[in-house]
């Protein structure tokens, strides 16, 4: 096939040096195993990690930076999707007045 | 009249099909749009995590502490491995090396195993001590939280149904190793080698997660 685009050996061997460091870092980061604390952060920090190593995955193993942005397409719908699907369920649990049955 | 009865094309590719690339976008196109499903389906669970995390705090910074992150981080770093062997049998695949692709294949194979092997120890660990899912809790140490069973539910339905796709995922990659055996794959087809191989990295996506909301809980 024609159109496919080789992507170089180096790439991937540095994508994957890229997501072992930002694991180790994961772990460096997270205060039951070093101890550091950013308060509020930890978890903001945890999952940007995180998502900067699923952002590497996606580009460059799932080959979304080379590939037909139609699946581009089809994956930014779905963390929409995933977006409503949180929002709604925190609408729902933000607003809850707690109320005893009366059953 | 003639393509009716022939399965395949003088291209290769099914008569449906304007050519090879057309077959190939449009098998890519349905991967993708089933990756967006399981995303959801998986989602369903992280809400799950994100309102019972929120409504009892301490019980999941306690129940982390029951999780060795080591075998967590280990675990992380087999996958990752895993999902460069995996594009790494594309890459060889595209370049005609069958037997590079083949190799790398097994490794990705192997590190399946070792993700899977230890997980059993870990699942073994906590049902020797009584770490179960909600009712069926019965660890007798000392807690903290009276309902750690709530955050054991959450932990085996995640990791379980994460565990289940590896498991899917390893079965693809043998079908994809006996093909790319028979010298099925190489730089004009490699289209389900390419769709296992999405699979495979949207497993390795959900770990990246998984592993810091419950091994490093704080």
């Amino acid at each position: 096939m024609s159109g496919h685009h080789i992507i170089p050996f180096s790439v991937y061997r540095n994508v994957l040096i890229a997501l072992l460091i930002l694991t180790v870092l994961t772990v460096a980061v997270a205060k039951p195993v070093s101890g550091f604390d950013a308060g509020v952060f930890n978890f903001l920090i945890a999952m940007g990690i995180a998502s900067v190593k699923a952002g590497l995955v996606l580009a460059y193993f799932m080959q979304l930076k080379y590939d037909n942005k139609l699946y581009l397409a089809v994956i930014v719908s779905t963390v929409l999707f995933l977006g409503l699907l949180f929002s709604v369920a925190m609408i729902d649990w933000a607003t809850r007045v707690p109320e005893i049955s009366t059953l | 009249m003639s393509s009716v009865n022939k399965p395949r094309s003088e291209g290769g590719h099914a008569f449906h099909f304007d050519g090879p690339e057309h077959e190939f976008e449009t098998t890519k196109f349905g991967i993708w749009l089933f990756l967006c499903t399981e995303v959801l389906m998986f989602g369903g669970l992280f809400v799950a995590y994100f309102l019972f995390a929120h409504k009892f705090p301490e019980t999941f910074i306690e129940g982390a502490t029951y999780l060795d992150w080591k075998f967590g981080a280990v675990n992380t770093a087999v996958l990752l491995v895993s999902s460069f062997t995996m594009v790494l049998s594309i890459y060889y695949a595209q370049n005609n090396k069958t037997k590079q692709c083949v190799n790398m294949l097994f490794i990705t194979l192997a590190c399946g195993f070792i993700f899977m092997f230890i997980k059993y120890l870990e699942y073994t660990h906590k049902i020797d001590l009584g770490l179960l899912p909600g009712d069926m809790f019965s660890f007798t140490g000392e807690m903290g939280s009276t309902n750690l069973g709530l955050y054991f539910s959450t932990y085996y339905m995640m990791t379980g149904l994460h565990g289940s796709h590896v498991l899917v995922g390893m079965g693809l990659i043998v079908w994809c190793i006996v093909r790319a055996r028979r010298g099925e794959y190489n730089s004009k087809y490699f289209t389900t080698l390419e769709c296992v191989g999405l699979f495979w990295h949207l497993v390795d996506l959900i770990w990246i997660y998984l592993f810091p909301l419950l091994y490093l809980v704080d």
